[in-house]
């Protein structure tokens, strides 16, 4: 019988260099649950192993595997593209298009340029829309809605192209503490709901015992404790 | 009397649209890339803004005149000939307004907040859908005002067109030109009621697009 392959199999090597600033990141880790948490310090370098995982940083080294998805794996030259690799993220601050609408942020990752939403692209974004509770915003841009509203739009937005992981970066950290109650208990409902692999970068740990099954420490670039309940 | 009016806003129209496409794409691109030796692209780019117009017209003859470096190619095998022309006046209208779109494209393309990129990129989108669902409608307030400016340059246009293009009436004189004629030949009427021309409709269409950007606003 085949071995199940891990949800995260991750060795992601790079060196970043600003001036007067030297960054080495050497992340390696095995987590076999469906929603890992990583923590560590400000400066620890956790946004920037959700940043190699997703394809964004140039010059990665290592490797990358999703459920048995190989994205990166540079010892046998592969290095898919953000854009190919079926990664959904969840930016600090969300980072939704200002002058779109919620339905055309939603819309996005599913219609490539120039194209109309197809009978079951548009089913699916009216099944995120109402699944996400913003069916009555439709039309609103993110400058109107509240902070919980942008959070389900950055959730349905990252989800909606049906990604094998899904990767939330600070989700929570813009927002002040009794929102931020109220809104770890609802994404925590929600990650529930989408059964989709998750890694979740946060300082807070609050986050992970409400949205994490296993947690790994990050310092200094450097996994410094393995993944734990 | 209108005949070099209507010869300004075809010259500055194409000259604007031939910049801003090129100067648009680079804008994107320098906001994109790092590479050695970015600084000095980036200087050539801005060159025709500090060169003497008359200079910009003696590298365009060379460039582009009968016997120049590409004008000769383009005499012998398709008998063009860009010299005492109007197209070259768009072309050398192109030149000195394009430092302005580009720098003003740059500007605004490196205004956009990386993170919406990274969103895109994560969502599937490629680079050329990156940067048109994305980077150009939020740039576009900077690049529409760098385009106003090279609308206004290109219009006032006259060392580097009179070396290109000449001072042909009817046929290459825009009104930077025939003013400059009026003047010299005497013609103290004419040259005010030029003038008079062109600082009105320079005004007509720096108010005309601010309203425009007001609305989009």
């Amino acid at each position: 019988m085949t071995p199940v392959p891990p949800v995260l199999d991750i060795h992601v090597q790079t060196t970043l260099e600003s001036p007067g600033r030297r960054f080495v990141l050497d992340a390696r880790f095995v987590s076999t649950t469906s929603r890992t948490a990583l923590i560590g310090i400000s400066g620890s370098g956790k946004s920037t192993v959700l940043m190699a995982i997703a394809g964004l940083l140039p010059r990665v080294q290592g490797h990358v595997r999703v459920a048995g998805h190989t994205l990166l794996d540079t010892a046998n030259a592969v290095d898919l593209p953000a854009r190919a690799r079926r990664v959904g993220m969840v930016f600090q601050d969300y980072a939704l298009f200002p002058h779109m609408t919620v339905t055309q942020n939603l819309a996005f990752g599913l219609c490539r340029l120039g194209q109309r939403p197809s009978e079951a692209e548009q089913a699916r974004i009216d099944a995120l829309l109402r699944q996400f509770d913003l069916d009555t915003l439709r039309g609103a841009l993110p400058r109107h809605l509240s902070g919980g509203q942008r959070q389900r739009v950055a959730l349905a937005r990252a989800l909606a192209p049906q990604p094998h992981l899904l990767l939330l970066d600070e989700p929570l950290s813009a927002l002040d503490t009794p929102l931020r109650i109220r809104l770890r208990a609802e994404l925590a409902e929600m990650l529930e709901r989408v059964q989709v692999p998750t890694l979740l970068v946060t300082h807070d740990p609050s986050d992970v015992q409400a949205l994490a099954q296993s947690a790994v420490h990050l310092d200094g670039g450097h996994v410094t404790g393995a993944p734990a309940l | 009397m209108l005949t070099p009016l209507w010869l300004t806003l075809k010259v500055a129209l194409l000259a604007t649209g031939a910049a801003g496409a090129v100067g648009i794409a680079l804008g994107w691109w320098m906001s994109q890339r790092r590479f050695a030796g970015k600084n000095i692209v980036d200087a050539m780019l801005m060159l025709p803004m500090v060169l003497p117009p008359t200079v910009l017209g003696y590298y365009l003859i060379v460039l582009i005149g009968r016997n120049g470096v590409l004008g000769q190619y383009l005499d012998r095998w398709f008998g063009i000939n860009l010299i005492f022309t109007w197209q070259g006046a768009v072309i050398a209208a192109s030149l000195v307004s394009l430092p302005l779109i580009y720098k003003a494209a740059r500007a605004a393309f490196e205004d956009v907040d990386g993170r919406f990129l990274h969103a895109a990129r994560t969502l599937g989108a490629g680079e050329f859908e990156i940067f048109a669902r994305i980077a150009l409608p939020l740039a576009v307030r900077g690049i529409a005002a760098g385009l106003m400016l090279a609308f206004a340059r290109a219009m006032g246009e006259f060392g580097a067109t009179l070396m290109i293009a000449g001072n042909l009436p009817g046929k290459t004189q825009t009104l930077s030109i025939a003013i400059y004629d009026a003047v010299q030949s005497g013609n103290d009427a004419q040259a005010l009621w030029l003038t008079l021309v062109i600082s009105v409709v320079c005004v007509v269409v720096l108010v005309a697009s601010g309203r425009m950007l007001q609305a989009k606003h």
